[in-house]
């Protein structure tokens, strides 16, 4: 097999070598991040006692058939992992300097490995049982919100709208879903509500933004505190006063998917959630496919990258962008209603707590794509939630430096170590014919 | 504020053959009125009018006594009127007491604490949106005064109880490593932008997140707070190094106001007099240019956010070191946003942002003292400010509010028609209110600006400057 796979490639690279002069430099990055990143594991494996045992939970209540709790010795573990670790990084070096582009599986694999060694080594000896299952549906849980509001950003920045207030939406609809699931005592009418909210914030955003050319960051920075302001001076008065009417508790029913929901690990984590959850992976299929291919996605990428193009072919840019961003306010209002019914909470004072940024980051670093975005913001949600799970058991690793994980990713991202990190060209800037 | 002098084309007296033709029809008072609503001072108070009617809005809907009131409207509505005027009084009254005087305060040392306390509530605002008015000038949106102030704060309280030092001595070190944790942090994006063009407005975000973060686990490690307890609080600032008080025990008010002033004199100097601030002013209107003179546009574009930083550092550092005295989680609160509404209030003019940061700082003391005394949550100073600077950044939006004529002179239902004519016989119009015309926007602004009245130079953060990609 590894002959069939190897050899094309060779022919592809001989006329390139022939035909250019220069050849492109190697690119180290990934390679050197790897070996760095199996040393570390290497370390692990080496600090870890004799005869430590790391315990974890595979199952939840109620699977299909019980896992029991796995206990590994975590020194052999430790080592087994380092050595798949250390191979890899060598595949990536070897595959670096023969210039062969690498697989997505290689990051992937790599990744998910070098997590588990990192666990192995935390939760060795604690006495604690990392509760894997749970660790998995509280990353998803951290996610939803950043990934309906990444969908946002997206579709905002695509079409040439930077949305800093994305935040403001998420707050926004976090506030009008409970008001109006409390005040109908039904949930289902705060998943209708909430899109509204998120939605006239973002109509807010493009009167001052297209309208009337404010510069759009700023504009999204303001709405931020007009909407913090907002939602926490209804929450000191209205919902406070009498919270029975305006703030009562309601919660989407989980809605298990049959057969799905059974598989062992991903079925409790992935198929038994809310309508919330299932409504974002239709967003972000939806979003993936029309982006690329319909039309609609055809003139939102053009008004973004080259809105005097558009305009010359007859597409109304501003028309388009206003639509746009009020179809994205929607998308990350529907995100805020999971801070409040889609997990049974109350609204309470600024509960968005700075998602909406971690929303933007994740955009970025899925450079403006609905896959790469997703993948940031589960990246995102999972570091948080292995921040929780660490701060609960306890270990040598401050949670919060785990917290701090998407924000540094996010700036190396954007400082050019993550690859090359490229926005719509017309991102930001008003179109005035 | 400084910059409603010039105008685009808008001198008071326009030679005759250089008026459009529709100017020349209207009357001497509509031309009062055009001009007075071009003044970036009158889109000021106008703002704020509409701010506080807003603010009205919101106290009057949440209000119980006018609920009730509401509820037999049309069988008396003098009661909802009068229980309205009622709450409204109280309310403004109180903002306005607890910001500049109180008129029921007992004594006389009572009645002026008020707008001392105004002055301390400014202290960091004006300082960290000085820091912020620096970037804006230059062509930088910082969106990080709030890491900063944090990154200050944290470094200067650190050195207010972990060292021992003489009065005078402590204090100066512990703001000088205010000014440096700032600058570190704003030195970072600095960097990073010059050297690999990343956007500011990313890293700063993230690294207003990230300070957040760093603070808290510093107030979880012994060495650090140094109390002994489990509580995320530092220790106390050791006497010697707080900012000494300006008017006696019964006054918050301390030094920090006197180095904000100095900062502003400060900031003036380098962005007005100094070469550096001739750089950092041509870097934002246009880099190519100032790259084609000479200057060291990447060394400037540090330098920008490291100075922006300092400042921001420093603003923070006269919080705790004059107000807190201890490190908690939230000891920036909001001032770092609070701080880039400053700066665009003051439209990044050095005076302009220090009577910005007054204001702002008045309506928090002021909101402290509305909340205490008629109930109305202070968050409704977020919504007061938010809607300024919105107001603000859309003079057209409060011309419209207030019918005030049109920038460049149209009536406002007219519009259209007016420009149809302007068509046809544009050679009457001068060139730039044809240029104005032809670029077809709903109103006069040329694309990106902000404030109609501020064409000089440097006045509104560029909009251009988002749109380098970040590589």
């Amino acid at each position: 097999m590894s002959d069939q796979t190897v050899s094309p490639a060779a022919v592809q690279a001989e006329p390139l070598k022939q035909s250019t002069t220069g050849v492109r430099p190697i690119s180290w990055k990934y390679p050197i991040t790897y070996a760095v990143l199996a040393a570390l594991a290497v370390l692990f494996a080496i600090t870890l006692p004799a005869g430590a045992r790391t315990h974890f939970r595979l199952s939840s209540g109620g699977d299909f058939f019980e896992i029991p709790l796995v206990e590994l010795p975590s020194r052999p573990a430790g080592w087994i992992l380092a050595l798949i670790l250390v191979g890899l990084a060598g595949l990536a070096i070897w595959q670096a300097s023969q210039r062969v582009r690498t697989r997505l599986w290689l990051p992937l694999l790599f990744g998910v490995l070098f997590v588990l060694a990192f666990l192995v080594w935390a939760g060795a000896d604690r006495g604690a049982v990392i509760p894997l299952v749970t660790m998995l549906t509280g990353a998803l849980a951290l996610s939803v919100p950043l990934i309906f509001g990444a969908m946002c950003g997206l579709v905002g920045e695509r079409s040439g709208v930077i949305n800093i207030a994305i935040e403001a939406q998420l707050l926004a609809g976090a506030f009008l879903a409970a008001v109006a699931a409390s005040v109908f005592t039904s949930a289902y009418m705060g998943l209708v509500f909430a899109p509204v909210a998120g939605a006239l914030v973002g109509a807010l955003l493009v009167f001052f933004s297209v309208k009337y050319q404010v510069n759009q960051i700023i504009v999204g920075v303001v709405l931020n505190v007009l909407i913090i302001g907002l939602t926490g001076f209804l929450f000191s008065t209205a919902l406070t006063q009498n919270p029975e009417l305006w703030n009562a508790r309601q919660q989407l029913p989980r809605l298990p998917i049959p057969g799905l929901s059974q598989i062992p690990i991903i079925g409790p984590v992935l198929f038994n959630q809310t309508i919330l959850v299932y409504l974002m992976y239709l967003i972000v299929g939806v979003l993936n496919v029309f982006l690329f291919r319909s039309r609609w996605g055809l003139r939102t990428r053009a008004v973004g990258e080259h809105p005097k193009a558009a305009d010359t072919v007859g597409i109304k840019v501003n028309r388009m962008r206003v639509y746009n961003v009020i179809l994205a306010g929607g998308i990350a209002g529907l995100g805020g209603a999971f801070f409040t019914i889609g997990q049974g909470l109350a609204f309470g004072k600024e509960m968005s707590a700075g998602a909406g940024f971690i929303a933007l980051a994740a955009m970025i670093l899925g450079r403006w794509h609905p896959i790469g975005a997703l993948l940031a913001a589960l990246l995102f949600g999972f570091s948080t939630s292995l921040g929780n799970t660490l701060a609960t058991i306890g270990t040598p690793v401050p949670s919060e430096a785990l917290l701090m994980l998407p924000y540094v990713i996010t700036i190396f991202a954007v400082a050019g170590f993550v690859g090359r990190v490229r926005p719509p060209a017309a991102n930001g800037t008003p179109y005035v014919k | 504020m400084s910059a409603s002098g010039s105008q685009q084309g808008m001198t008071p007296a326009p030679k005759p053959e250089q008026q459009s033709p529709w100017a020349e029809a209207e009357g001497r008072l509509s031309r009062a009125l055009r001009e007075l609503g071009q003044t970036s001072w009158v889109v000021t108070i106008l703002a704020v009018v509409v701010a506080l009617v807003v603010g009205a809005v919101l106290i009057l809907a949440a209000n119980r006594d006018v609920q009730a009131s509401l509820s037999y409207f049309f069988a008396q509505p003098t009661a909802f009127l009068e229980t309205s005027f009622q709450v409204l009084r109280e309310a403004y009254s109180a903002l306005f007491r607890g910001a500049v005087f109180d008129w029921q305060a007992p004594s006389a040392e009572r009645a002026i604490r008020p707008l001392t306390e105004t002055m301390v509530y400014s202290v960091p605002l004006i300082l960290a949106g000085l820091g912020i008015a620096i970037g804006f000038r230059s062509g930088m949106l910082n969106i990080g005064g709030q890491g900063q102030i944090i990154l200050g704060a944290t470094s200067a309280g650190f050195l207010g109880y972990a060292l021992s030092m003489p009065v005078g001595l402590h204090v100066l070190l512990a703001l000088a490593g205010g000014i440096l944790g700032g600058a570190i942090w704003g030195g970072i994006a600095g960097v990073l932008k010059a050297r690999t063009g990343a956007n500011e407005v990313i890293v700063t975000i993230m690294l207003n997140n990230i300070a957040i973060y760093l603070l808290a686990w510093l107030l979880q490690q012994q060495w650090y707070k140094q109390t002994g307890s489990n509580q995320p609080l530092s220790s106390s600032v050791d006497e010697s190094a707080q900012l000494f008080s300006l008017l006696g025990s019964g006054f918050r008010l301390h030094a920090g106001f006197l180095i904000a002033i100095l900062a502003t004199l400060g900031v003036w100097w380098l962005l007005e007099r100094s070469t550096l601030g001739f750089e950092f002013r041509a870097i934002g209107e246009n880099p190519e240019a100032a790259r084609t003179a000479g200057i060291n546009v990447p060394k400037a574009t540090a330098l920008v956010l490291v100075i922006a930083g300092g400042l921001a550092g420093l603003g923070g550092a006269a919080h705790v070191l004059g107000t807190e005295y201890r490190l908690a989680g939230g000891v920036a609160g909001t001032l770092g946003f609070d701080a880039i509404t400053v700066a665009l209030l003051g439209r990044s003019r050095p005076l302009g942002t220090f009577l910005a940061g007054l204001l702002l700082g008045g309506l928090r003391a002021g909101g402290v003292l509305m909340q205490a005394q008629t109930g109305t949550p202070i968050d409704i100073v977020l919504v007061l400010q938010a809607v300024i600077v919105l107001m603000i950044a859309a003079p057209p939006l409060v011309r419209a509010i207030f019918f005030l004529p049109h920038a460049d002179g149209r009536p406002r239902l007219r519009r259209r028609s007016a420009r149809r004519k302007a068509r046809s016989t544009d050679s009457a119009a001068p060139v730039q209110e044809r240029a104005l015309q032809t670029s077809g926007a709903p109103n006069a602004e040329s694309p990106g600006t902000m404030t109609p009245g501020t064409t000089t130079p440097g006045t509104q953060p560029p909009s251009t400057n988002t749109q380098e990609p970040g590589k």
